[in-house]
């Protein structure tokens, strides 16, 4: 070690706090707290090694993958690791993730004459197509408390970010929409559609009523993958 | 087609007639109309996929976990039930009145196939009163598909089809109800007598590719076939929302309550109520139905428990449509009765009897409320 100050637990801290950067796409969560992460530790030589593990044996490998490969680059990104060691464990794509995320492969040809098969497509369109449910699911986290207190359509037709009291809620819808690369500033509308456009007031009551729809979805799937993981490990 | 005789109870294998549900002087018909008779064994899987076949089923059993602790069974037990369980479960404790048998075949990994029409058609033919068979097709397959679902409609007389448009088949990674394979086989279907596409549109089927939960599919089928009813089973569980602002515009849609019920009422009961609400303001208490899963999970606690269900204490709730009685009974059998033109006893009928088929007015009723939320 010549980096004093990183000890392998601040290292350990950092590795953690890395891997709370990388969410599922689909529960727009991340992997920490969804109980994702089966083992980190950091070794002497400064190698992170962190084990993944998911709610069934056959969850969808293009999120595993995504989540594998986001794992070891937010790890890999932490000052003193010297080397990510990132694995997905007990899943029926295991090897041929593991081996393509090591290889920095993408997605396709990772799976390319494995048991898996070759994928139809890459994966930033998924991740776009989450990024987008997870705007319209924030969009009702961080409204629907306004119009619990009276806010009418009107006044939130015309509010912008800076107009709602700040939360954590608020602060993810920010993230979302830099992602999607929508406007997030404090004089940015607060309620704009997933390709960044403002929803007027005539459309804003089914804007919003869709919005709560994708909330709920995202709860119902959450639950269920919560208890799966569970049922099979324990926790 | 001589469909009549599934219907003759005269043939029936003499079981006690048990009586429908009653709760508070309330007769209900229930129809399952989503489950299952598999063989998942260890006998029955195909060597050098062992790996697959106990995936799958460990997959299913974790499921059976959100169900009430009294109800789970070992995974030794849950691999394959008994004819007699399954008659027992389902029928005299489960509170079932008919019981429509859809297939999953996955030969690759079980030698006989998990749960095929066959496995089915055989314990329906001992109770003809109680099942229908469903049969399924892949239009993958081309001719030698068409060729067996031909088949299979002549021996089972089905009104319906299970379809996994997320199923793998060769290098093929999936299919739509809109490719032009597939509206051969519906054109087929619908000359050879089927009403009800059940499409699974649900949590992890297998190895999923990207699209294995959109319904857009769905849609234009349903426009292209108005003569054919398309039962979402699992209503697109991870995206709820997007089956819904679709079955709201198609009013030969409906939503298939499998895993809604086995998945969350129990486990989850605040999560449950809040996708009832959605599926009640959007799809309708008149294109809801009922499947327990069975064997992934017993009928008997989805069906007293939606029957007791109200929704929880919580302005969270309060804009959502109620549900009561004449909804439960239409979601728990009258929905299902209908579209399998199942006979319903006079007294389990609504006395409003508003069995008339879903129109598109109904759509038009959501687009107005919609509109005024």
């Amino acid at each position: 070690m010549t980096v004093v100050s990183d000890t392998p637990a601040t290292l350990l801290a950092g590795v953690w706090e890395a891997l709370r950067a990388v969410r599922d796409p689909e529960l727009d969560t991340d992997v920490v707290s969804l109980d994702f992460v089966g083992s980190c530790s950091v070794t002497d030589d400064g190698v992170a090694h962190v084990a993944l593990r998911l709610p069934t044996y056959f969850c969808a490998p293009n999120f595993a993958f995504l989540m594998v490969a986001d794992a070891w680059d937010a790890v890999a990104a932490v000052p003193g690791v010297a080397r990510p060691d990132v694995v997905l464990v007990d899943h029926f794509a295991s090897d041929a993730i593991n081996a393509g995320v090591a290889a920095r492969a993408g997605f396709v040809s990772s799976m390319a004459g494995t048991e898996v098969g070759e994928a139809v497509s890459e994966l930033d369109d998924l991740r776009r197509t989450f990024t987008e449910r997870a705007l319209m699911a924030g969009t009702d986290l961080v409204v629907r408390p306004l119009m619990a207190a009276g806010a009418t359509p009107e006044q939130v037709a015309g509010m912008t970010l800076g107009d709602a009291p700040a939360s954590d809620d608020l602060r993810r819808l920010r993230t979302r929409r830099r992602e999607l690369g929508i406007p997030s500033d404090d004089a940015d509308p607060l309620v704009v559609d997933p390709t960044g456009a403002t929803v007027g007031v005539e459309a804003l009551p089914l804007h919003l009523r869709k919005a709560r729809s994708y909330q709920v979805g995202v709860d119902a799937n959450t639950s269920i993958c919560r208890g799966q993981l569970a049922a099979r490990y324990g926790v | 087609m001589g469909r009549v005789a599934t219907t003759t109870p005269t043939t029936t294998i003499a079981r006690e007639a048990v009586a429908v549900y009653e709760k508070n002087g309330e007769k209900y018909f229930v129809v399952d109309s989503h489950m299952h008779y598999w063989d998942a064994s260890p006998e029955n899987w195909v060597p050098g996929a062992e790996q697959y076949a106990k995936g799958w089923i460990e997959c299913f059993h974790a499921y059976q976990s959100l169900g009430p602790a009294e109800t789970h069974q070992s995974i030794e037990e849950f691999q394959k039930v008994s004819e007699d369980q399954l008659m027992r479960e389902v029928f005299d404790e489960g509170h079932v009145d008919v019981a429509i048998f859809q297939s999953t075949y996955l030969r690759e990994w079980y030698k006989d196939g998990f749960n095929t029409s066959e496995r089915n058609g055989e314990l329906a033919k001992k109770h003809p009163d109680k099942f229908r068979v469903n049969t399924r097709f892949d239009p993958r397959d081309g001719d030698a598909g068409m060729r067996e679902f031909e088949k299979n409609v002549e021996i089972y007389q089905p009104t319906g089809v299970k379809l996994y448009t997320a199923e793998w088949n060769g290098d093929s990674r999936g299919f739509k109800l809109s490719d032009p394979e597939c509206y051969r086989f519906l054109e087929r279907a619908q000359e050879l007598g089927i009403k009800n596409v059940h499409v699974h549109k649900g949590p992890t089927i297998w190895p999923l590719d990207k699209d294995a939960f959109d319904v857009s599919d769905v849609d234009h089928a349903a426009t292209d076939f108005q003569g054919l009813n398309f039962i979402v089973e699992h209503v697109g569980l991870p995206r709820i929302e997007d089956f819904c602002f679709m079955a709201t515009q198609e009013p030969n849609v409906y939503a298939g309550l499998s895993v809604v019920l086995g998945g969350l009422m129990h486990a989850r009961p605040r999560f449950f109520a809040k996708v009832m609400g959605e599926l009640l303001f959007w799809v309708g208490e008149d294109k809801m139905t009922f499947g327990s899963d069975y064997n992934i999970w017993e009928p008997r606690w989805q069906v007293e428990g939606l029957v007791d269900w109200d929704f929880p204490e919580g302005a969270e709730y309060d804009d959502y449509p109620r549900l009561g009685v004449d909804g439960k009974k239409k979601i728990l059998g009258l929905n299902a009765a209908r579209l399998y033109d199942i006979p319903v006893p006079t007294e389990c009928r609504l006395s409003s009897d508003t069995s008339a088929p879903a129109s598109p007015g109904d759509a038009e009723l959501v687009d107005r409320e919609v509109a005024q939320a």
